[in-house]
């Protein structure tokens, strides 16, 4: 899938609900006495608040904008990047701000814009010319700049003339109070992302996973990766007045690092870091509408991170309940085929001469409690590798509880020991390990042959029959000779 | 422009010092206490690679002191320092547990934690703006200038703001730690193998380290802020280590650019009537570059002088937190 699609329905479905703005005129939330959950929910899903649709749009078009550019930060581990960006463009505010002593959004967006590329050139050079280590460079220049800018900010608010409501936004974001200005800023610079991911996804992706791979293309890595800085700087300009400088950084880093943690594809990631933003954007809006005066900003940033906590559990992949579900069944896995190798050996010590097994023969050849193999010799027959003869120990006292294969049963087993012995003599011949070396390793890699490895193997090592230490290979074609007797009963 | 006033050198000097003298000797020193405090751990983060845990560590603070302020309802008691360490150290074990189970890498780790933890703070402070008596303002700058108007505590005959008082016996308990402590914290630093073979309990450290870590910044909270404790953190090491290689020399040497900075930063604010912490990291930051380019060893002048470009070879942008 071309990854533009759903952004162009998306701008679409944007720029029709701008266009409805300001037809239906309702009251403002604080104009409600009455905040009563189903009030709220009603008016909520039917937009009828004009202010409530600015916020909506915003946060569709931030979620995506700061989606896409966050993908790129996340996946070259300069999340941090935007946490630096956002506290280093305070003093580009400041200024933009005394430039036009008004609260002209254009002065105040060029001011942040330019500050924000100075911090991260500063950050290039502190770690260029200096022994000092990244992590601290971008400390230094994010608090650093944040104290400038903190200081003009102190400054502006004595000032007797200025107009300066509202500068207080930019430190705790107020997407509810977007002027129709800021939106279409936000909206040119959603597209502008948009459009240079699609035109120069290739560069992006070289630029980001190999930066020498990308020079030695004759790219221009250094001007991509200015690029994105610079996309970057304006992404979190504008998401600054919605949702703060503390919280910008969470905009770009939670939606990517959600993504990354559900795909390997960076187009896929793109798309889901995108969506994730949009849906924390809109269920952001609907919880902080759900209150009065409660801020949208932490409440978007709280169920991003939501969504982020729910991937980290469930993800298919990486997920930690999935991954810890695999390794329990790996290691039920592994425990069942040591079983039936221990069965093999016991079979072999006595040269396959009898079918059924003894208990206590298996008990002592696995070294375990009498419950413990009784439990393993249940998850056997459960998996269908065996059955038992359970004699009636009143009619035949005499007669041992014996344990047989299934011809499934067996040649797992045969597999199992293959690969064992196998592996024995590939490290004792071609890796020249001493053959009382070897054992304890392919105690390991014999439950992770895969057929194909076991081919390259017996070719390699030339098809043999004996392993180091003198014992027989079972090869396929024993398997099937060697016929299998049910339990005779 | 009108907003920056007229500068006048001896008025410049004397400003602060005329009135209202008193404040600003508290503010003098809350600020050096601070600074020297925030150093001393600071070096250790920065050897480490970690400096940004603190950033994550000052922003998770915020949903303790909420909470503890709806349990307690009252703002000096030690249950808002509890709680506020205790959010400290779950931040710093929820970004240690999400990289290490899961491929998110550590500086995204930490991003998602810190925020998440702050946004909640900030929620529960708006839904609780009753009950919870704390300034979203005092969050981001602080309130160090009004640290004479604390409550006080009679001392040797003199009445010592609460806050300073706090923030001394901190240093202190800092100092003594390290004087027992400081080859432990020293060898791990450097070389965690050589640690471990030589018997030190290199994880103890770590959590030693992020506990003060953690204390240091609750207690600063209130006279900076959350953010610019980052830079007080930061700056007086790497201030030093721009100075000199030897970790004890750093050590003296960003106890000096504390007091530095406090002094600087008064007179600066004072004059630019802008926030003291504001102005206390500014002027730090210009010492900062002050020696980044004059630093006889290292500085850019001297790199220039010597016609080597970087002394460092210059590979791609990665960040590091110190969780590797």
């Amino acid at each position: 899938m071309h990854p533009n699609h759903p952004y162009r329905a998306l701008a679409l479905a944007g720029g029709l609900l701008l266009l409805t703005a300001g037809d239906l005129s309702a009251a403002k939330i604080g104009d409600l006495s009455d905040t009563r959950f189903w009030d709220q929910l009603i008016r909520f899903f039917s937009l009828r608040d004009p202010s409530l649709r600015y916020t909506l749009t915003a946060s569709l078009f931030l979620g995506t904008c700061c989606g896409l550019l966050g993908s790129f930060i996340v996946v070259r581990k300069l999340s941090l990047m935007g946490d630096t960006l956002s506290h280093a463009v305070l003093p580009g505010v400041a200024l933009g701000f005394l430039w036009t002593m008004t609260k002209n959004p254009w002065a105040i967006f060029v001011g942040a814009t330019l500050a924000g590329l100075l911090g991260t050139v500063v950050v290039h050079w502190i770690h260029t010319t200096t022994h000092i280590k990244e992590d601290s460079a971008m400390g230094l220049v994010l608090s650093g700049f944040y104290a400038l800018g903190i200081c003009l900010f102190t400054m502006i608010q004595q000032l007797p003339t200025a107009n300066k409501a509202g500068l207080d936004k930019f430190l705790f974001g107020q997407a509810a109070a977007l002027s129709a200005e800021d939106l279409w800023m936000i909206g040119i610079v959603t597209i502008l992302s948009l459009l240079a991911i699609v035109l120069f996804y290739k560069e992006f992706l070289v630029t980001s996973f190999d930066f020498g791979f990308a020079q030695a293309l004759g790219l221009s890595a250094r001007f991509f990766h200015y690029l994105i800085m610079l996309l970057l700087a304006l992404s979190v300009v504008i998401a600054l007045q919605a949702v703060g400088v503390v919280l910008v950084s969470a905009l770009l880093i939670t939606p990517a690092a959600t993504a990354f943690l559900l795909t390997d594809r960076m187009h896929r990631m793109l798309i889901y870091a995108s969506l994730f933003g949009m849906g924390a954007g809109v269920a952001g809006a609907f919880f902080s509408y759900l209150g009065n005066s409660l801020p949208t900003g932490p409440f978007i940033i709280v169920a991003a991170s939501t969504l982020f906590a729910l991937a980290l559990l469930f993800s298919n992949r990486y997920g930690i309940i999935p991954r810890w579900i695999r390794n329990l069944s790996r290691d039920r896995r592994i425990q069942i085929e040591n079983t039936l190798k221990a069965v093999y050996h016991v079979r072999e010590k006595n040269a396959f001469s009898i079918d059924g097994i003894p208990v206590k023969a298996l008990q002592n050849r696995r070294k375990l409690s009498p419950s413990e193999v009784e439990k393993e010799i249940r998850q056997l027959v459960r998996r269908g590798f065996a059955s038992m003869d359970e004699p009636d120990p009143e009619a035949l006292p005499d007669r041992e509880r014996k344990l047989f294969l299934t011809p499934s049963g067996w040649e797992t087993a045969c597999r199992i020991v293959r690969n064992h012995r196998l592996w024995e003599l590939y490290l004792t011949e071609s890796v020249r390990y001493q053959p009382d070396h070897v054992h304890d390793d392919a105690e390991e890699i014999e439950h992770l042959l895969g057929e194909d490895i076991v081919r390259q193997l017996e070719r390699r090592l030339n098809y043999p029959t004996r392993d180091p230490h003198g014992k027989l290979i079972p090869s396929l074609q024993d398997l099937s000779k060697t016929p299998l007797a049910g339990p005779s009963r | 422009m009108k907003m920056i006033p007229p500068f006048d050198i001896v008025s410049f000097f004397r400003a602060p010092w005329t009135e209202a003298w008193e404040s600003s000797l508290w503010i003098v020193i809350m600020g050096f206490l601070v600074n020297a405090a925030c150093g001393l751990v600071g070096s250790f983060l920065v050897l480490r690679r970690m400096a940004l845990v603190g950033d994550a560590i000052s922003h998770s603070v915020l949903p303790g002191i909420a909470v503890a302020f709806l349990l307690s309802t009252s703002r000096s008691s030690g249950l808002m320092m509890v709680g506020a360490v205790g959010a400290g150290l779950f931040a710093v074990w929820l970004i240690e547990f999400i990289h290490r189970n899961t491929r998110v890498k550590p500086d995204a780790a930490l991003g998602v934690t810190f925020t998440t933890l702050f946004s909640i703070g900030v929620i529960l402070i708006a839904l609780y703006a009753d009950q919870v008596d704390l300034d979203l303002e005092c969050v981001l700058y602080g309130e160090i200038g009004f640290v004479y108007f604390a409550e006080s505590f009679a001392l040797l005959g003199m009445e010592v703001p609460i806050p300073v008082l706090r923030m001394a016996v901190t240093l202190f308990g800092l100092l003594v730690l390290l004087l027992l402590f400081y080859k432990e914290a020293v060898v791990t630093s450097f070389d965690p193998v050589l640690a471990t073979s030589l018997g030190i309990p290199a994880r103890w450290v770590h959590y030693g380290l992020m506990l003060s870590l953690s204390v240091v910044i609750v207690f600063s909270f209130e006279s900076v802020g959350a953010i610019l404790v980052i830079a007080m953190l930061i700056l007086p090491s790497v201030t030093g280590s721009l100075l000199s290689d030897r970790l004890a020399h750093i050590l003296i040497m960003s106890a000096v650019f504390s007091a530095l900075y406090a002094l600087a930063g008064l007179h600066l604010a004072t004059w630019l009537n802008c926030s003291p912490a504001g102005a206390m990291v500014v002027a730090g930051f210009l010492l900062f570059c002050l020696a980044w380019i004059l630093s006889p060893r290292r500085g850019l002048l001297t790199q220039l002088r010597k016609g080597r470009r970087g002394l460092r070879i210059e590979h791609g942008c990665t960040g590091s937190t110190g969780f590797e």
